[in-house]
């Protein structure tokens, strides 16, 4: 019999879209983090920060959900399981981003506290990308259990994985560098020299520095996921393109004054290239051994209506992103406004 | 507590907090895009002004509203997995349609007031309205999953709970959702402009009278639409009411304490449903009128709750719900008509509106607010002990993960702290940038009153 082709659309969806939340999420919350470094010492790289997270934080937030969504829509079997086992990780991290987004929005209209707000703001966003991407490691095995009902996460074998706090420090290097990058770029289109000198050299510091915290975390993967790392071994031809990617981007920031444009790009290919190749290595599983693509995949109707709905919305919406982008990243008169 | 309560009571909190800033969202959005209008029909700077300073409380209040909605969102995978489940292949379409209405509305949002400067007027009035229309689509698609849970439809369930005969459609366009939804948005507009009527009526109290005027113009608009909405929040309650009839019966009869089937039902005002001693104590009965009000004739039947299984029974306190909503729904709506007769007879003319109805507007929209908490509040008490109508109890959907009550303490004690701050933000920022200095740098200046925010 031919196999079913849906869940592999669907499931190649969902890393799409957890791709894109990714680098936008990375990029959104980096941002505010550094905001909050420069809020006073190097106003001209706090203000860049602040006038691209402005009009960017809801839209961005909204990427997140879209993600949830699907992933409940195309896999809800999946999404019991993980709803159930990451219950506690999850809810700390819609604290955090609740607690972040408000007093980011806050910090804008009062006076006298807005250091403070600026503060906790970038703290607790800084954090939110390092657990987002914890999640990641209780899917490849060792950190759930099933019982008679239900499954249950092994709280102290998680908190005390070498393993998982790699992959912590991945998100968190990998949000410094994306963010960073970025507003190097996003300064430079604002003709903006000396922000986009700042932000350029904490990119070059941070992208080798995430390279190597991305091989030591496969290094130290744990014993249960020998399966992905096997996996992984087979997409070496994915992972050598990657980091072509990003030794094209990196010279590129030494190329004359450094063309962020191009390094922008060639990041953005790098770690597409890295997360199709991590997203192939972890099939046919979404959450090893219990559940893999196919039988969490959702009803097969319900499957095209939603492929229709997100063809027509995206189709619709387009538009409104192309002026969005033409307004705030694009529009000198934004850019560059005083 | 045992964990299924929690588990509602953590959802319940989690949603009685997110729907102020949801339902302000529409409400709010709706008011600026009419204040727009009004600006530029009759170049009224007035209602310019009016516009920025809502707007920009509304910016605040999304601070808030974004955050407790992507927690509602993600927080219904955790508490309620065995739900989502049956969602994910039934009705996910909602859920999914609805993140394109809520990247519609925070693009139009930030264009709307970050390119303010940037757009034309009819392009600023055209992006405050994409603001309300994504606002508003969004409360109409997750009615939709809300009432598919009121009134399942669309898929088929095998006793040991697979689910086949999925039709995503027609579970979208379940029985009760054009009713609902009408009846969510149009509450929604009319909370929205309560909201204004309130802000007004207060600063008439407050302020001198250099800034009558205008806080005349906002008290007028706001009374005007809360008249025509808070008219058809009852209509359409109605109709709700009417498809409680005809498809949860059981859920209707709870509501009015009706235990035996019958012609010529009674409705019952006030009072306490005691299921024990099947009678509702010190309620006050008006003969037939729930028959009429079922199906607007007396001799309509009524199902009691004695034709249902003892253990369906939606708990006793819903009569209490029901008659709050409806009570305030028509306590608003004659308020508000007392008020716009007094206006066209008297206050036209130049008359100030007496100081007590004044004071008994400034409470109308924390009134109204109260009136959509515990409407939903009944439209889910009212569903229990099921989730899913006829196919989940809320016993199955709910987690069985532990940890619940520490997490329940935390969330809620967040909610307090960011409702505080909302409050202080709002008083501070209103209070550093009195209407006063507006309408001196209008005089004096006149700048537009669109410039950029921050």
């Amino acid at each position: 019999m031919v196999q079913p082709i849906e869940p592999s659309i669907a499931i190649l969806l969902v890393w799409l879209l957890l791709y894109i939340y990714s680098i936008a999420g990375s990029v959104d919350f980096g941002a505010s983090f550094w905001a909050m470094v420069y809020a006073d010492k190097n106003t001209r790289a706090g203000r860049i920060a602040n006038r691209f997270l402005s009009p960017t934080w809801e839209v961005t937030n909204t990427v997140l959900v879209l993600l949830v969504v699907a992933f409940v829509g195309f896999f809800p079997k999946a999404a019991y399981i993980l709803g159930t086992v990451l219950l506690v990780p999850v809810s700390i991290i819609l604290l955090l981003i609740a607690i972040r987004s408000a007093f980011m929005v806050f910090a804008y209209s009062v006076e006298g506290y807005q250091k403070a707000l600026r503060i906790i703001s970038g703290l607790t966003g800084l954090f939110v990308p390092a657990l987002l991407i914890s999640a990641l490691p209780v899917t490849e095995g060792g950190f759930v259990r099933r019982l008679a009902d239900r499954e249950i996460l092994l709280f102290d074998k998680w908190l005390s994985s070498p393993s998982v706090y790699l992959y912590m420090l991945f998100g968190l290097t990998s949000e410094l560098f994306l963010s960073s990058l970025f507003l190097a770029d996003y300064s430079r289109e604002s003709s903006d020299d000396e922000a986009y000198r700042l932000y350029r050299k904490i990119a070059l510091i941070f992208g080798p520095v995430t390279i190597l915290v991305a091989v030591l975390t496969l290094y130290f993967s744990k014993p249960e996921a020998q399966w992905l790392l096997l996996g992984l071994s087979r997409q070496k031809e994915w992972f050598a393109l990657s980091i072509i990617a990003f030794l094209i981007a990196y010279v590129s920031l030494w190329w004359k004054d450094g063309r962020p444009r191009v390094a922008v790009v060639f990041v953005a290919i790098q770690y597409a290239l890295a997360t199709f190749a991590y997203g192939v290595a972890h099939l046919p599983y979404i959450v090893y051994p219990f559940m893999t693509v196919n039988e969490a995949f959702t009803n097969i109707d319900t499957f095209y209506s939603l492929l229709k709905v997100f063809a027509v919305g995206l189709a619709l919406l387009l538009p409104g992103f192309l002026v969005f982008w033409r307004f705030f990243l694009k529009d000198k008169r934004y850019l560059q406004k005083s | 507590m045992d964990q299924v309560v929690l588990a509602r009571a953590f959802f319940g909190t989690s949603l009685a907090f997110h729907i102020i800033y949801a339902t302000l969202g529409i409400g709010l959005s709706f008011m600026v895009f009419l204040s727009e209008l009004l600006h530029n029909w009759r170049k009224d700077r007035d209602y310019a002004l009016m516009a920025k300073r809502w707007t920009k409380s509304m910016g605040i209040l999304l601070g808030v509203a974004i955050p407790s909605g992507t927690i509602v969102a993600i927080q219904l995978s955790l508490l309620w997995p065995g739900f989502m489940k049956i969602v994910g292949q039934v009705i996910s379409v909602p859920f999914e349609i609805e993140i394109f209405a809520f990247f519609l509305e925070a693009l139009a949002l930030s264009i709307y007031v970050y390119a303010a400067d940037r757009l034309s007027p009819y392009m600023r009035v055209i992006a405050v309205f994409l603001v309300a229309v994504g606002a508003t689509a969004s409360a109409v698609l997750i009615t939709s999953a809300n009432t598919w849970m009121n009134t399942p439809a669309g898929f088929d369930m095998k006793p040991d709970g697979t689910i086949y005969h999925v039709n995503p459609w027609k579970a979208f366009f379940n029985p009760s959702f054009v009713d609902t939804a009408y009846h969510v948005v149009i509450s929604a507009l009319m909370t929205g402009a309560f909201a204004v009527v309130s802000a007004a009526a207060y600063r008439l109290l407050k302020s001198g009278r250099e800034e009558e005027a205008i806080h005349r113009k906002a008290l007028i608009l706001g009374l005007v639409t809360a008249f025509i909405t808070s008219f058809f929040t009852i209509f359409t309650g109605h109709d709700s009411a009417q498809n409680l009839h005809r498809y949860t019966p059981e859920k209707l009869a709870a509501a009015e304490g009706l235990f035996e089937t019958t012609k010529y039902a009674p409705i019952v005002i006030g009072g306490f449903v005691d299921q024990k001693e099947q009678t509702v104590k010190y309620g006050i009965e008006i003969p037939y009128f729930l028959s009429f009000l079922a199906g607007n004739r007396f001799d309509t039947e009524v199902k009691g709750l004695n034709e249902f299984p003892r253990d369906t029974w939606p708990p006793a306190y819903v009569h209490t719900l029901f008659n709050v909503m409806v009570g305030i729904g028509i306590l608003l709506f004659v308020v508000t008509a007392y008020s716009l007769y007094y206006w066209w007879k008297k206050a036209r003319a130049g008359k100030p509106f007496p100081r007590w109805l004044l004071w008994g507007l400034a409470y109308s929209g924390p009134v109204s607010m109260l009136g959509i908490e515990v409407g939903w509040i009944f439209s889910c008490s009212g569903r229990q002990p099921w989730t899913i109508y006829g196919f989940q109890r809320t016993t199955e959907a709910a987690t069985k993960a532990g940890n619940l009550g520490g997490l329940y303490i935390l969330f809620s004690l967040v909610y307090l702290m960011l409702s505080v701050m909302v409050a202080v933000v709002l008083i501070s920022y209103f209070k550093r940038n009195p209407l006063r200095k507006d309408l001196d740098l209008l005089k004096h200046v006149g700048v537009k009153p669109h410039g950029s925010t921050h």
